[in-house]
């Protein structure tokens, strides 16, 4: 059943577009441009030795999966409201199919930055075999955040507008345009304060494993890794314990 | 003995209203309500009530103490009006929302039919909603798969398999959804008033699909109010009536009580708002047996019926209606028809209908008056009370058919 929802949002998600799913790739690669003109050509901000436009999309195809896929989870129920109130299922479905959508476009945009790491000639080293657990690690913090805030978006309609302007902030609490080592650079335990946001240990993590970026600070992957587990195990059970309730209030 | 498919156990569920529960809360109401609520409380301790805070927020039982047993392969219908806790009951079997109280075990796979189309997605083409819609339902793709084809012909469309739904009239999207949810394999099965769809034809093939389900041996609660589809189906139903079971029995008892629960009930409400209403009614030449009217065939009736009339409306009418169990229309008297005025003045008006004879085989109907009225170019109706009318035959053996009218006739042998 997950399958069918997810396979019916990608669907629909494409319904009616002129480039259809190429939409998945134009996203994260147009953003990639923008930023390289502006972070890097206007403002010059370094980005350890790799060439820019490969940093920020690596760290933007990631990012745009926790985003995009935060954004559609949280609104899943309410948009399905009538599917929930007519019919019993785990409604934990309907979220994790909203993250299961995103990841096929994740994978779409995935195959381009492997183009792009043919492009510029950067061949990653054994850490390559990592890049499954940062993606793993990628999902949990997806899943954790995405079933809070559908939860609470069913409570409090509140959280769709919060939603967008969170998205926004944790954009730049997370080293996407720009590298992380700056923190650490400053006093080590900002770094892990920084590694308090799971996405931080995600985006530099997958850089290390695929294109070999220097980890100046790994225990920021355990406190990151820590923070998302966290986030999921009390999303799923805050998510179980106010599902009971959603019919009666959607 | 099998151990019951479902038992029901003194279910209640708890709603509130007013202004805190209805819809969604937004976190500032949350949050204001909290820091509200001591001082209310104290308040109202405050001033003496004692009631504390049952008295702050309005509360409405759905449905209270409910208890029954539906035994494997029973098919139990349930009837009531509206609002009478039947679709909550439904929603708490399927597990749409909890019990506030109460226990329900059920032993078996479960499938629910409560609305028809839910899940479909105007986007999709047919073959794609009925992959969609099966899995929503709770089948598998291999059962999708398997009885495809038998969904498709069932629902007559064919030819339009790759097309959106959105350019499905609405006639086709209904008889896809119920044809996709009509091959659901479960072993009970909860079915509210599915039948109520589609055009005249297709209500048939769908009675008649659900007669084959029947006809399986599977348990089956069947929520309508679709009288007629419920004796046809189910040999044993049960009446709510505002959240109270109130009769568990053979179907046909079931109809006479609900049928004269509605006289028990608290009759007519006077609308205040209406400026006019009927009070009472009264009826001679037949004989009162409780709440209902005995009147053998054939005998001359009159009816009355008194109105109370606080505003003088532009217009007013009466129609005096007589009801086959399945609540088909049969007779429709009208005061405007007979060109009859009510000339109606502040305050009591009585009107009689005298009957020489109604065309009625021997059987049970009911009997009601209605006041339309209008005040300025708005039309309302006031219904009065529903009453059971027995029509009994005066012939040994008449009436066993199953035929409401009486046509007068004369036989020749040539």
């Amino acid at each position: 059943m997950m399958y069918f929802l997810a396979w019916r949002d990608i669907k629909l998600k494409y319904k009616q577009t002129i480039l259809g799913a190429s939409w998945a790739i134009l996203q994260p690669f147009l953003a990639m441009l923008l930023f390289t003109l502006i972070f890097n050509k206007l403002i010059g901000l370094s980005s350890e030795g790799i060439p820019y436009p490969l940093f920020s999309y690596s760290g933007l195809v990631i990012w745009l999966f926790f985003a995009n896929s935060v954004m559609q989870a949280s609104d899943s129920l309410v948009a399905q409201a009538n599917t929930v109130k007519k019919v019993y299922f785990p409604r934990m479905v309907i979220p994790v199919a909203a993250v299961g959508c995103n990841a096929v476009d994740f994978f779409l945009a995935f195959l381009v930055l492997i183009g792009m790491m043919v492009y510029y000639g950067s061949s990653p080293g054994l850490a390559v075999l990592m890049v499954p657990l940062f993606l793993i690690l990628a999902l949990t913090t997806v899943l954790g955040v995405g079933l809070w805030l559908s939860a609470l978006n069913v409570l409090f309609r509140d959280v769709r507008h919060v939603v967008p302007f969170m998205i926004q902030m944790w954009l730049f609490a997370s080293p996407i345009a720009y590298s992380s080592s700056f923190m650490a650079d400053k006093n080590p335990i900002w770094g892990y304060v920084y590694g308090m946001n799971p996405m931080a240990g995600v985006v530099d993590g997958f850089r290390w494993a695929l294109l070999g970026t220097e980890m100046q600070q790994p225990q920021v992957i355990i406190i990151s890794s820590l923070v998302a587990v966290a986030l999921l195990v009390s999303g799923a059970y805050f998510f179980k314990r106010t599902e009971r309730v959603f019919a009666d209030v959607l | 003995m099998d151990a019951p498919a479902l038992e029901v156990e003194n279910i209640g569920k708890k709603y509130q209203i007013g202004k805190l529960a209805p819809g969604f809360r937004t976190l500032r109401e949350a949050i204001t309500d909290a820091a509200k609520r001591p001082v209310k409380r104290t308040w109202s301790l405050l001033r003496g009530s004692a009631y504390g805070a049952a008295q702050l927020e309005e509360e409405i039982w759905a449905l209270k103490e409910v208890s029954f047993k539906v035994g494997q392969g029973e098919v139990v219908g349930v009837i009531g009006r509206n609002g009478a806790g039947k679709s909550t009951l439904l929603r708490v079997l399927t597990r749409i929302t909890e019990p506030t109280e109460g226990l329900a075990r059920i032993r078996g796979r479960v499938g629910a039919l409560l609305e028809v189309g839910t899940g479909l997605h105007h986007e999709l083409t047919g073959r794609e909603n009925i992959y969609l819609n099966g899995s929503i339902l709770g089948m598998k793709r291999a059962e999708v798969n398997r009885k495809f084809d038998e969904m498709v012909d069932f629902a007559g469309i064919e030819q339009f398999l790759e097309t959106p739904i959105k350019h499905y009239s609405d006639g086709m999207r209904v008889r896809l959804a119920f044809s996709v949810a009509a091959h659901l394999d479960p072993e009970i099965l909860f079915v509210d008033e599915v039948l109520s769809v589609g055009d005249v034809a297709f209500q048939r093939k769908c009675v008649g699909k659900m007669g084959e389900v029947v006809g399986e041996g599977r348990t089956i609660l069947f929520v309508s109010h679709n009288i007629t589809a419920v004796r046809e189906l189910c040999p044993r139903s049960i009446l709510l009536d505002r959240g109270n079971l109130v009769f568990d029995g053979p179907t046909d008892e079931t109809i006479t009580r609900y049928l004269s629960d509605e006289v028990l009930s608290d009759g007519t409400q006077p609308d205040l708002r209406s400026g006019i209403w009927i009070i009472r009614e009264y009826f001679r030449g037949v004989e009162q047996a409780g709440e209902g009217l005995v009147l053998d065939r054939g005998e001359p009736i009159t009816c009355g019926v008194e109105i109370q009339t606080e505003r003088v409306p532009d217009r007013a009418w009466l129609n005096l209606e007589v009801f086959s169990i399945g609540g088909v229309r049969l007779v429709d008297m009208r005061s405007d028809y007979d060109n009859v005025e009510l000339d109606l003045k502040p305050g009591g008006t009585t009107m009689e209908v005298g009957i020489d004879e109604l065309p009625l085989l021997p059987g049970t109907y009911s009997i009601r008056f209605r006041l339309l009225f209008d005040y300025g170019g708005q039309v309302r109706a006031d219904a009065g009370r529903e009453f059971p009318l027995l029509i009994r035959s005066t012939k040994e053996g008449e009436g066993k058919e199953q035929a409401f009218v009486y046509a007068s006739h004369s036989w020749r042998r040539l």
